[in-house]
Protein backbone atom coordinates (compact mmCIF):
# COMPACT_ATOMS: atom_id res chain seq x y z
CA UNK A 1 0.00 0.00 0.00
CA UNK A 2 2.71 2.45 0.95
CA UNK A 3 5.34 1.55 -1.58
CA UNK A 4 7.74 3.46 -3.75
CA UNK A 5 6.47 1.91 -6.95
CA UNK A 6 8.80 3.59 -9.36
CA UNK A 7 11.97 3.95 -7.32
CA UNK A 8 13.80 0.86 -8.51
CA UNK A 9 14.84 0.56 -12.07
CA UNK A 10 17.69 0.97 -14.44
CA UNK A 11 17.77 4.04 -16.61
CA UNK A 12 19.53 7.31 -17.21
CA UNK A 13 17.15 9.07 -14.85
CA UNK A 14 17.39 6.45 -12.11
CA UNK A 15 21.16 6.93 -12.11
CA UNK A 16 20.99 10.71 -12.12
CA UNK A 17 22.28 12.49 -9.04
CA UNK A 18 19.28 13.02 -6.70
CA UNK A 19 20.34 16.60 -5.95
CA UNK A 20 20.00 17.40 -9.64
CA UNK A 21 16.62 15.69 -9.77
CA UNK A 22 15.30 17.74 -6.87
CA UNK A 23 16.53 21.02 -8.37
CA UNK A 24 15.18 20.26 -11.84
CA UNK A 25 11.81 19.04 -10.55
CA UNK A 26 11.38 22.14 -8.39
CA UNK A 27 12.34 24.62 -11.11
CA UNK A 28 10.23 22.86 -13.69
CA UNK A 29 7.17 22.68 -11.41
CA UNK A 30 7.41 26.38 -10.62
CA UNK A 31 7.76 27.42 -14.25
CA UNK A 32 4.84 25.24 -15.38
CA UNK A 33 2.63 26.29 -12.47
CA UNK A 34 3.08 29.94 -13.38
CA UNK A 35 3.11 29.67 -17.19
CA UNK A 36 -0.08 30.32 -19.12
CA UNK A 37 0.77 30.22 -22.84
CA UNK A 38 -0.57 27.16 -24.61
CA UNK A 39 2.57 26.44 -26.64
CA UNK A 40 4.72 26.63 -23.50
CA UNK A 41 2.44 24.19 -21.69
CA UNK A 42 2.46 21.74 -24.60
CA UNK A 43 6.26 21.89 -24.81
CA UNK A 44 6.46 21.35 -21.06
CA UNK A 45 4.21 18.31 -21.42
CA UNK A 46 6.61 17.05 -24.08
CA UNK A 47 9.49 17.55 -21.65
CA UNK A 48 7.73 15.53 -18.93
CA UNK A 49 6.77 12.83 -21.40
CA UNK A 50 10.42 12.61 -22.49
CA UNK A 51 11.48 12.27 -18.85
CA UNK A 52 8.99 9.45 -18.31
CA UNK A 53 10.11 7.67 -21.47
CA UNK A 54 13.81 8.05 -20.68
CA UNK A 55 13.23 6.77 -17.16
CA UNK A 56 11.79 3.60 -18.66
CA UNK A 57 8.85 3.35 -16.26
CA UNK A 58 5.96 0.95 -16.84
CA UNK A 59 3.62 3.24 -18.80
CA UNK A 60 0.39 1.56 -17.75
CA UNK A 61 1.20 2.07 -14.08
CA UNK A 62 2.08 5.70 -14.70
CA UNK A 63 -1.20 6.32 -16.53
CA UNK A 64 -3.17 4.59 -13.79
CA UNK A 65 -1.49 6.83 -11.25
CA UNK A 66 -2.32 9.90 -13.33
CA UNK A 67 -6.00 8.98 -13.51
CA UNK A 68 -6.13 8.44 -9.77
CA UNK A 69 -4.88 11.90 -8.91
CA UNK A 70 -7.12 13.72 -11.37
CA UNK A 71 -10.13 13.80 -9.04
CA UNK A 72 -9.83 17.48 -8.26
CA UNK A 73 -9.40 18.23 -11.94
CA UNK A 74 -12.62 16.35 -12.67
CA UNK A 75 -14.42 18.65 -10.24
CA UNK A 76 -12.96 21.60 -12.14
CA UNK A 77 -14.30 20.23 -15.41
CA UNK A 78 -17.78 19.84 -13.94
CA UNK A 79 -17.94 23.36 -12.56
CA UNK A 80 -15.51 25.67 -14.32
CA UNK A 81 -17.02 25.74 -17.85
CA UNK A 82 -20.35 26.86 -16.39
CA UNK A 83 -19.06 29.46 -13.96
CA UNK A 84 -16.44 31.18 -16.09
CA UNK A 85 -17.73 34.31 -17.83
CA UNK A 86 -17.34 34.43 -21.61
CA UNK A 87 -18.85 33.41 -24.95
CA UNK A 88 -21.42 30.64 -24.71
CA UNK A 89 -20.48 27.43 -26.46
CA UNK A 90 -23.47 25.28 -25.57
CA UNK A 91 -26.22 25.24 -22.97
CA UNK A 92 -27.41 22.56 -20.60
CA UNK A 93 -30.78 23.70 -19.33
CA UNK A 94 -30.17 27.00 -17.54
CA UNK A 95 -26.39 26.51 -17.56
CA UNK A 96 -24.16 27.98 -20.25
CA UNK A 97 -20.76 26.48 -20.94
CA UNK A 98 -18.29 29.09 -22.08
CA UNK A 99 -15.39 28.73 -24.49
CA UNK A 100 -13.08 30.53 -22.08
CA UNK A 101 -14.12 28.26 -19.22
CA UNK A 102 -13.34 25.13 -21.19
CA UNK A 103 -10.03 26.56 -22.34
CA UNK A 104 -9.14 27.43 -18.75
CA UNK A 105 -10.04 23.98 -17.46
CA UNK A 106 -8.02 22.42 -20.27
CA UNK A 107 -4.95 24.50 -19.49
CA UNK A 108 -5.15 23.58 -15.80
CA UNK A 109 -5.49 19.91 -16.71
CA UNK A 110 -2.37 20.05 -18.88
CA UNK A 111 -0.42 21.96 -16.24
CA UNK A 112 -1.35 19.62 -13.44
CA UNK A 113 -0.60 16.45 -15.35
CA UNK A 114 2.64 17.85 -16.74
CA UNK A 115 3.93 18.56 -13.24
CA UNK A 116 2.77 15.20 -11.92
CA UNK A 117 4.48 13.35 -14.78
CA UNK A 118 7.74 15.23 -14.22
CA UNK A 119 7.58 14.49 -10.51
CA UNK A 120 6.94 10.80 -11.11
CA UNK A 121 9.85 10.63 -13.53
CA UNK A 122 12.28 12.70 -11.47
CA UNK A 123 11.37 12.26 -7.81
CA UNK A 124 9.50 8.98 -8.01
CA UNK A 125 12.61 7.30 -9.38
CA UNK A 126 14.59 8.05 -6.22
CA UNK A 127 14.24 6.11 -2.98
CA UNK A 128 12.92 8.45 -0.28
CA UNK A 129 15.87 7.92 2.04
CA UNK A 130 18.17 8.99 -0.76
CA UNK A 131 15.98 12.04 -1.32
CA UNK A 132 16.22 12.90 2.37
CA UNK A 133 19.98 12.59 2.16
CA UNK A 134 20.06 14.80 -0.92
CA UNK A 135 17.79 17.38 0.73
CA UNK A 136 20.27 17.62 3.60
CA UNK A 137 23.01 18.28 1.06
CA UNK A 138 20.83 21.02 -0.39
CA UNK A 139 20.81 22.77 3.00
CA UNK A 140 17.29 21.86 4.10
CA UNK A 141 17.22 22.27 7.92
CA UNK A 142 18.62 19.32 9.82
CA UNK A 143 15.57 18.79 12.05
CA UNK A 144 13.20 18.79 9.09
CA UNK A 145 15.22 16.12 7.30
CA UNK A 146 15.36 14.06 10.49
CA UNK A 147 11.58 14.34 10.75
CA UNK A 148 11.23 13.16 7.16
CA UNK A 149 13.65 10.32 7.73
CA UNK A 150 12.00 9.02 10.90
CA UNK A 151 8.44 9.45 9.65
CA UNK A 152 9.11 7.50 6.51
CA UNK A 153 11.08 4.88 8.41
CA UNK A 154 8.13 4.22 10.71
CA UNK A 155 5.21 4.55 8.30
CA UNK A 156 5.54 0.91 7.34
CA UNK A 157 5.89 -0.30 10.91
CA UNK A 158 2.81 1.63 11.98
CA UNK A 159 0.93 0.56 8.90
CA UNK A 160 1.44 -3.07 9.87
CA UNK A 161 0.34 -2.25 13.39
CA UNK A 162 -2.79 -0.71 11.89
CA UNK A 163 -3.43 -3.81 9.80
CA UNK A 164 -3.07 -5.94 12.93
CA UNK A 165 -5.59 -3.81 14.80
CA UNK A 166 -8.02 -3.91 11.89
CA UNK A 167 -7.71 -7.69 11.71
CA UNK A 168 -8.41 -7.90 15.42
CA UNK A 169 -11.54 -5.84 14.84
CA UNK A 170 -12.61 -8.04 11.95
CA UNK A 171 -12.13 -11.19 14.00
CA UNK A 172 -14.55 -9.67 16.49
CA UNK A 173 -17.10 -9.21 13.70
CA UNK A 174 -16.71 -5.47 13.32
CA UNK A 175 -18.59 -4.17 10.28
CA UNK A 176 -18.19 -0.50 9.41
CA UNK A 177 -21.55 1.27 9.21
CA UNK A 178 -22.59 4.90 9.48
CA UNK A 179 -23.35 4.95 13.16
CA UNK A 180 -21.88 6.17 16.40
CA UNK A 181 -20.57 2.74 17.32
CA UNK A 182 -18.47 2.61 14.15
CA UNK A 183 -17.06 6.07 14.70
CA UNK A 184 -16.23 5.22 18.27
CA UNK A 185 -14.48 2.04 17.17
CA UNK A 186 -12.46 3.95 14.57
CA UNK A 187 -11.60 6.63 17.11
CA UNK A 188 -10.28 4.00 19.48
CA UNK A 189 -8.33 2.50 16.60
CA UNK A 190 -6.73 5.88 15.97
CA UNK A 191 -6.13 6.41 19.67
CA UNK A 192 -4.51 2.99 19.96
CA UNK A 193 -2.28 3.71 16.98
CA UNK A 194 -1.16 7.01 18.49
CA UNK A 195 -0.56 5.40 21.85
CA UNK A 196 1.48 2.56 20.41
CA UNK A 197 3.48 4.96 18.24
CA UNK A 198 4.21 7.12 21.26
CA UNK A 199 5.45 4.16 23.24
CA UNK A 200 7.46 2.98 20.29
CA UNK A 201 9.05 6.37 19.86
CA UNK A 202 10.21 6.30 23.47
CA UNK A 203 11.77 2.88 22.95
CA UNK A 204 13.38 3.96 19.69
CA UNK A 205 14.81 7.09 21.23
CA UNK A 206 16.15 5.22 24.26
CA UNK A 207 17.76 2.68 21.95
CA UNK A 208 19.35 5.53 20.01
CA UNK A 209 20.66 7.09 23.20
CA UNK A 210 22.18 3.75 24.19
CA UNK A 211 24.07 3.83 20.95
CA UNK A 212 25.45 7.28 21.59
CA UNK A 213 23.02 9.44 19.60
CA UNK A 214 23.67 13.14 20.20
CA UNK A 215 20.98 14.72 18.03
CA UNK A 216 22.86 14.65 14.78
CA UNK A 217 22.89 12.39 11.77
CA UNK A 218 26.36 12.28 10.32
CA UNK A 219 26.50 12.14 6.58
CA UNK A 220 29.20 9.66 5.78
CA UNK A 221 28.83 9.28 2.06
CA UNK A 222 28.58 12.20 -0.27
CA UNK A 223 27.15 12.42 -3.73
CA UNK A 224 29.57 12.99 -6.54
CA UNK A 225 28.65 14.43 -9.89
CA UNK A 226 29.53 12.30 -12.87
CA UNK A 227 30.04 13.78 -16.30
CA UNK A 228 26.76 12.26 -17.54
CA UNK A 229 24.98 13.91 -14.59
CA UNK A 230 26.32 17.28 -15.58
CA UNK A 231 25.43 16.87 -19.23
CA UNK A 232 21.86 15.84 -18.42
CA UNK A 233 21.60 18.65 -15.88
CA UNK A 234 22.67 21.22 -18.46
CA UNK A 235 20.26 19.86 -21.06
CA UNK A 236 17.38 19.96 -18.58
CA UNK A 237 18.26 23.43 -17.34
CA UNK A 238 18.46 24.70 -20.91
CA UNK A 239 15.02 23.26 -21.72
CA UNK A 240 13.53 24.84 -18.63
CA UNK A 241 15.16 28.17 -19.43
CA UNK A 242 13.81 27.83 -22.94
CA UNK A 243 10.30 27.34 -21.57
CA UNK A 244 10.66 30.40 -19.38
CA UNK A 245 12.01 32.37 -22.31
CA UNK A 246 9.09 31.37 -24.53
CA UNK A 247 6.67 32.41 -21.81
CA UNK A 248 8.13 35.73 -20.79
CA UNK A 249 10.92 36.41 -23.30
CA UNK A 250 8.93 38.58 -25.67
CA UNK A 251 8.22 41.12 -22.98
CA UNK A 252 11.94 41.52 -22.40
CA UNK A 253 12.66 42.84 -25.86
CA UNK A 254 9.57 44.80 -26.82
CA UNK B 1 -8.18 18.93 1.05
CA UNK B 2 -5.41 18.87 -1.50
CA UNK B 3 -5.32 21.45 -4.20
CA UNK B 4 -3.72 20.01 -7.30
CA UNK B 5 -0.69 21.40 -9.03
CA UNK B 6 -1.25 24.05 -11.66
CA UNK B 7 -4.52 25.39 -10.31
CA UNK B 8 -3.48 28.26 -8.10
CA UNK B 9 -2.02 31.55 -9.23
CA UNK B 10 1.55 32.63 -8.51
CA UNK B 11 0.79 35.14 -5.70
CA UNK B 12 -1.24 32.55 -3.79
CA UNK B 13 1.51 29.95 -4.20
CA UNK B 14 4.20 32.37 -3.04
CA UNK B 15 2.16 33.55 -0.06
CA UNK B 16 1.46 29.96 0.99
CA UNK B 17 5.09 28.97 0.68
CA UNK B 18 6.27 32.00 2.64
CA UNK B 19 3.84 31.50 5.53
CA UNK B 20 4.56 27.79 5.64
CA UNK B 21 8.29 28.49 5.78
CA UNK B 22 7.74 30.85 8.70
CA UNK B 23 5.42 28.41 10.49
CA UNK B 24 7.86 25.55 10.05
CA UNK B 25 10.65 27.78 11.32
CA UNK B 26 8.72 28.42 14.53
CA UNK B 27 7.68 24.78 14.79
CA UNK B 28 11.22 23.50 14.39
CA UNK B 29 12.56 26.03 16.85
CA UNK B 30 10.08 24.88 19.47
CA UNK B 31 11.00 21.26 18.78
CA UNK B 32 13.89 19.92 20.81
CA UNK B 33 16.30 17.49 19.16
CA UNK B 34 15.41 14.80 21.66
CA UNK B 35 11.74 15.08 20.72
CA UNK B 36 12.30 14.69 16.99
CA UNK B 37 11.76 10.90 16.94
CA UNK B 38 8.56 11.29 18.93
CA UNK B 39 7.04 13.93 16.68
CA UNK B 40 8.19 11.99 13.62
CA UNK B 41 6.65 8.69 14.70
CA UNK B 42 3.41 10.45 15.62
CA UNK B 43 3.55 12.01 12.16
CA UNK B 44 3.73 8.57 10.60
CA UNK B 45 0.80 7.49 12.77
CA UNK B 46 -1.22 10.43 11.45
CA UNK B 47 -0.09 9.58 7.94
CA UNK B 48 -1.41 6.04 8.34
CA UNK B 49 -4.60 7.37 9.95
CA UNK B 50 -5.18 9.46 6.86
CA UNK B 51 -5.37 6.20 4.90
CA UNK B 52 -8.28 5.04 7.04
CA UNK B 53 -11.61 5.36 5.29
CA UNK B 54 -14.62 5.89 7.50
CA UNK B 55 -18.03 5.07 6.05
CA UNK B 56 -20.63 7.78 5.79
CA UNK B 57 -23.91 6.81 4.18
CA UNK B 58 -23.21 5.15 0.86
CA UNK B 59 -19.75 6.67 0.51
CA UNK B 60 -16.68 7.05 2.71
CA UNK B 61 -14.28 9.77 3.73
CA UNK B 62 -10.69 9.51 4.81
CA UNK B 63 -9.55 10.97 8.09
CA UNK B 64 -7.55 14.20 8.18
CA UNK B 65 -7.19 14.69 11.94
CA UNK B 66 -5.42 18.02 11.72
CA UNK B 67 -7.28 19.20 14.81
CA UNK B 68 -6.02 16.23 16.83
CA UNK B 69 -2.54 16.76 15.42
CA UNK B 70 -2.53 20.34 16.66
CA UNK B 71 -3.82 19.17 20.01
CA UNK B 72 -1.03 16.63 20.50
CA UNK B 73 1.87 18.40 18.83
CA UNK B 74 1.36 22.15 19.17
CA UNK B 75 3.56 24.24 16.90
CA UNK B 76 5.61 21.28 15.61
CA UNK B 77 2.37 20.26 13.87
CA UNK B 78 3.48 22.67 11.14
CA UNK B 79 6.63 20.79 10.08
CA UNK B 80 4.87 17.50 10.83
CA UNK B 81 2.06 18.29 8.37
CA UNK B 82 4.62 19.52 5.85
CA UNK B 83 6.41 16.18 6.05
CA UNK B 84 3.18 14.19 5.83
CA UNK B 85 2.09 16.12 2.72
CA UNK B 86 5.55 15.85 1.19
CA UNK B 87 5.43 12.08 1.64
CA UNK B 88 1.93 11.96 0.14
CA UNK B 89 3.19 13.93 -2.84
CA UNK B 90 6.12 11.56 -3.29
CA UNK B 91 4.27 8.31 -2.71
CA UNK B 92 0.86 9.00 -4.22
CA UNK B 93 1.41 12.21 -6.23
CA UNK B 94 -1.37 13.94 -4.27
CA UNK B 95 -0.36 17.58 -4.34
CA UNK B 96 3.15 18.46 -5.35
CA UNK B 97 6.12 20.72 -4.93
CA UNK B 98 4.61 24.07 -5.83
CA UNK B 99 1.40 23.57 -3.87
CA UNK B 100 3.18 22.10 -0.85
CA UNK B 101 3.33 25.50 0.82
CA UNK B 102 -0.34 26.36 0.35
CA UNK B 103 -1.59 22.89 1.22
CA UNK B 104 0.53 22.75 4.37
CA UNK B 105 -0.65 26.17 5.48
CA UNK B 106 -4.29 25.28 4.80
CA UNK B 107 -4.07 22.29 7.10
CA UNK B 108 -1.49 23.38 9.66
CA UNK B 109 -2.89 26.82 10.43
CA UNK B 110 -6.21 25.34 11.67
CA UNK B 111 -4.18 22.83 13.68
CA UNK B 112 -2.35 25.62 15.51
CA UNK B 113 -5.58 27.55 16.05
CA UNK B 114 -7.19 24.42 17.49
CA UNK B 115 -4.19 23.97 19.75
CA UNK B 116 -4.56 27.45 21.21
CA UNK B 117 -8.34 27.35 21.46
CA UNK B 118 -8.98 23.86 22.75
CA UNK B 119 -5.85 22.19 24.16
CA UNK B 120 -6.40 23.65 27.60
CA UNK B 121 -10.09 22.83 27.68
CA UNK B 122 -9.57 19.23 26.53
CA UNK B 123 -7.32 18.58 29.51
CA UNK B 124 -9.96 19.79 31.99
CA UNK B 125 -11.21 17.25 34.46
CA UNK B 126 -14.85 18.12 33.76
CA UNK B 127 -15.93 15.53 31.23
CA UNK B 128 -18.50 17.67 29.49
CA UNK B 129 -16.11 20.56 28.83
CA UNK B 130 -13.38 18.20 27.76
CA UNK B 131 -15.60 16.29 25.36
CA UNK B 132 -17.13 19.45 23.91
CA UNK B 133 -13.70 20.95 23.35
CA UNK B 134 -12.43 17.77 21.67
CA UNK B 135 -15.41 17.68 19.32
CA UNK B 136 -14.97 21.36 18.51
CA UNK B 137 -11.28 20.75 17.88
CA UNK B 138 -11.95 18.14 15.19
CA UNK B 139 -14.85 20.10 13.76
CA UNK B 140 -13.02 23.42 13.50
CA UNK B 141 -9.88 21.79 12.15
CA UNK B 142 -11.79 20.80 9.03
CA UNK B 143 -14.10 23.83 8.94
CA UNK B 144 -11.21 26.25 8.98
CA UNK B 145 -9.23 24.06 6.61
CA UNK B 146 -11.99 23.98 4.02
CA UNK B 147 -12.43 27.75 4.38
CA UNK B 148 -8.73 28.22 3.72
CA UNK B 149 -8.89 26.00 0.65
CA UNK B 150 -11.87 28.04 -0.55
CA UNK B 151 -10.03 31.30 0.08
CA UNK B 152 -6.93 30.12 -1.79
CA UNK B 153 -9.17 29.25 -4.74
CA UNK B 154 -11.07 32.53 -4.70
CA UNK B 155 -7.85 34.55 -4.44
CA UNK B 156 -6.67 32.77 -7.57
CA UNK B 157 -9.64 33.97 -9.59
CA UNK B 158 -13.33 34.76 -9.29
CA UNK B 159 -14.37 31.88 -11.57
CA UNK B 160 -13.37 29.54 -8.75
CA UNK B 161 -16.13 30.89 -6.53
CA UNK B 162 -18.46 28.01 -7.42
CA UNK B 163 -15.83 25.38 -6.73
CA UNK B 164 -14.87 27.07 -3.47
CA UNK B 165 -18.49 26.82 -2.29
CA UNK B 166 -18.66 23.16 -3.29
CA UNK B 167 -15.46 22.45 -1.35
CA UNK B 168 -16.86 23.91 1.87
CA UNK B 169 -20.24 22.20 1.49
CA UNK B 170 -18.65 18.86 0.65
CA UNK B 171 -16.63 19.04 3.84
CA UNK B 172 -19.66 19.53 6.10
CA UNK B 173 -20.16 15.80 6.80
CA UNK B 174 -16.39 15.40 7.18
CA UNK B 175 -16.42 18.04 9.92
CA UNK B 176 -18.95 16.10 11.96
CA UNK B 177 -17.10 12.81 11.54
CA UNK B 178 -13.77 14.40 12.42
CA UNK B 179 -15.39 16.00 15.44
CA UNK B 180 -16.70 12.64 16.65
CA UNK B 181 -13.45 10.82 15.98
CA UNK B 182 -11.44 13.52 17.74
CA UNK B 183 -13.87 13.46 20.65
CA UNK B 184 -13.55 9.71 21.19
CA UNK B 185 -9.81 9.45 20.52
CA UNK B 186 -9.04 12.35 22.84
CA UNK B 187 -11.19 10.70 25.51
CA UNK B 188 -9.41 7.40 24.90
CA UNK B 189 -5.98 8.97 25.18
CA UNK B 190 -7.00 10.94 28.24
CA UNK B 191 -7.96 7.74 29.99
CA UNK B 192 -5.04 5.59 28.90
CA UNK B 193 -2.15 7.95 28.33
CA UNK B 194 -2.83 11.44 29.61
CA UNK B 195 0.78 12.51 29.10
CA UNK B 196 0.21 12.31 25.34
CA UNK B 197 -2.11 15.27 25.67
CA UNK B 198 0.66 17.27 27.30
CA UNK B 199 2.22 18.83 24.25
CA UNK B 200 5.06 16.65 23.14
CA UNK B 201 7.58 19.32 22.37
CA UNK B 202 7.79 20.51 25.97
CA UNK B 203 11.24 19.74 27.35
CA UNK B 204 11.64 16.62 29.43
Amino acid sequence: MVAEEFSSGNSLIHDLDPRIKIIVATLFSIIVAVADRTEVLLLALLFSACCVIVSNLPLIKVIKRLLLVNGFILLLWILLPFTYPGKTLFSLGPLDATVEGIRYALSITIKSNTIILACIALLGTTPIFTLAHALRHLYVPDKLVQLLFFSYRYIHVIYFEYVRLVNAMKIRCFRPRSDLHTYKAYAHLVGMMLLKSYDRSERVYDAMLCRGFKGKFWMLDHFSLKRSDLILFIIMLLSITGLGFLQWGKGLFS
Amino acid sequence: MHISEGVLSAPVLVMGAAITAAGCGIGLKKLDYDRVPQVAILTSAFFVASLVHVPIGPSSVHLVLNGLMGLLLGWPAFPAILIALFLQALLFQFGGITTLGVNTFNMAFPAIICFYLFAYAVKQRNNLISMGAAFACGFFGILLGSFMVAISLVFTGDPFMGIAKVVVIAHLPVMIIEGLITLFSAGFLKKLKPELLEVVHAKR
